[in-house]
């Protein structure tokens, strides 16, 4: 871990998730993009899989967020119950401020 | 589209197969060899994802778990100039004459 | 299928023989010896579920240790003797309760704590899995034979970046004074992933 980066969320914050399709490899699932979810944990920085994955060192680190969303803002039909959860892992830079 | 990869992005409503795949030596040993690549420094986690979601939707979806594996270590080994593919083709056919 | 890996008509034998030869090339040129390949799938072979078990039974017994190892699962494992490698990703613990469930899943590829509990089962780097457990946890706990109740919390987390998460199950009812070796028995590979809870102790017992 890397911790020289300033992360800019806090837990609790608000955050929406980007919205893109490099060609190239990434790690943010299309199904949380564009959605609201909220900062559960803030665990540091870490290489940027981005890089990484075409032989690059990685840097600058990334702050990697574990975000929390209501599993029926994210699918229309959710079954469950409304407190029902999901979470994931995503990097700063997939991250929006509302 | 979602990517090949990107699957809780992608409809599914098959059966989880609950059955469990008795490892065979080959893929024992594919498995182990992508950790040695990467104590060798010739993969990363990330690289070896990147090999595998440029497989093609088809490819992925029939190829079964190592068999990807072994297809985009070969894809890492051959873009670093460890090997070319002519050379992984001509020692297939060597093995294969000697399994004769 | 092929998805799990069960078909092996048409492309294993010529995947098998490839391995082979990239290895034969890798031998060749120096790079590594098939000493290096078998000594690391020895080494790969030598974590299992019991290892998780054991770790999360002590859990279950010991508060206290529950507690450092839900804020720093690889101290907590170090101090069982579980040295993870300094190459393996980071690792957290997830408790379950009476009010929340959890499960994990990678759905980008077949993220696990191998580091702890060794190679994941087929189904969960299969399609079906991967899809199902984000939109419809709770029709995926049905298929592994879980009910929860709807006042439960199902919290579904998607490995997808550093971190693997190894889920601690609720300590089942009638447990008490049970040995920690008998509870690890309850401790399966799918209650650590999540799609189960630990076994009751009736299901042992009478097994």
């Amino acid at each position: 871990m890397a911790s020289s980066t300033t992360a800019r969320y806090r837990p609790g914050d608000q955050v929406r998730i980007r919205v893109g399709t490099p060609p190239t490899h990434f790690r943010t699932p299309e199904y949380v993009q564009g959605k609201l979810g909220r900062i559960d944990t803030l665990y540091g920085a870490f290489k940027n899989p981005e890089s990484l994955a075409y032989g690059g060192d990685g840097l600058p680190a990334q702050p990697l967020y574990r975000v929390e969303f209501a599993q029926t803002d994210l699918w229309q039909n959710y079954s469950g119950p409304a407190t029902d959860t999901l979470l994931i892992d995503i990097y700063e830079h997939w991250l929006e401020s509302i | 589209m979602p990517k090949v990869h990107d699957r809780g992005s992608w409809p599914n409503d098959d059966p989880i197969d609950h059955s469990e795949h008795e490892m065979e030596e080959w893929e024992r040993k594919v498995d182990a060899l992508s950790s040695v690549l990467g104590e060798k420094g010739l993969k990363n986690t990330d690289q070896l994802r990147r090999a595998i979601e440029s497989l093609d939707l088809k490819t992925y979806e029939s190829l079964s778990y190592y068999e990807k594996w072994t297809a985009a270590m070969e894809t890492l080994l051959v873009e670093q100039g460890v090997m070319t593919t002519a050379e992984i083709d001509a020692k297939m056919s060597e093995l294969e004459r000697g399994q004769k | 299928m092929a998805e799990n890996g069960h078909n092996h008509g048409d492309n294993a034998e010529y995947y098998a023989l490839r391995a082979e030869a990239i290895q034969a090339l890798l031998v060749e040129k120096g790079v590594c010896s098939i000493n290096d390949i078998l000594s690391m799938a020895d080494k790969l072979d030598s974590r299992s579920p019991k290892d998780g078990a054991k770790v999360l039974a002590h859990a279950w017994v010991d508060p206290a240790y529950k507690e450092r190892l839900l804020a720093d699962a690889e101290s907590a494992l170090l101090e069982l003797g579980y040295d993870l490698p300094e190459t393996a990703p980071r690792l957290t613990v997830l408790e379950n309760t009476s009010e929340v469930h959890h499960m994990a899943v990678c759905t980008l590829c077949s993220c696990y704590p191998r580091a702890i509990i060794g190679r994941p089962p087929a189904w969960y780097k299969g399609l079906a899995y991967r899809s199902k457990v984000v939109v419809d946890p709770r029709g995926v706990l049905k298929e592994f034979g879980t009910e929860l109740d709807e006042s439960v919390q199902v919290r579904v987390i998607d490995s997808s970046a550093d971190y693997r998460y190894l889920v601690l199950p609720t300590r089942p009812a009638g447990t008490e004074g049970m040995s920690e070796e008998e509870l690890a028995k309850l401790i399966t590979q799918e209650s650590m992933i999540g799609v189960a809870l630990a076994l009751s102790p009736e299901s042992v017992s009478t097994s």
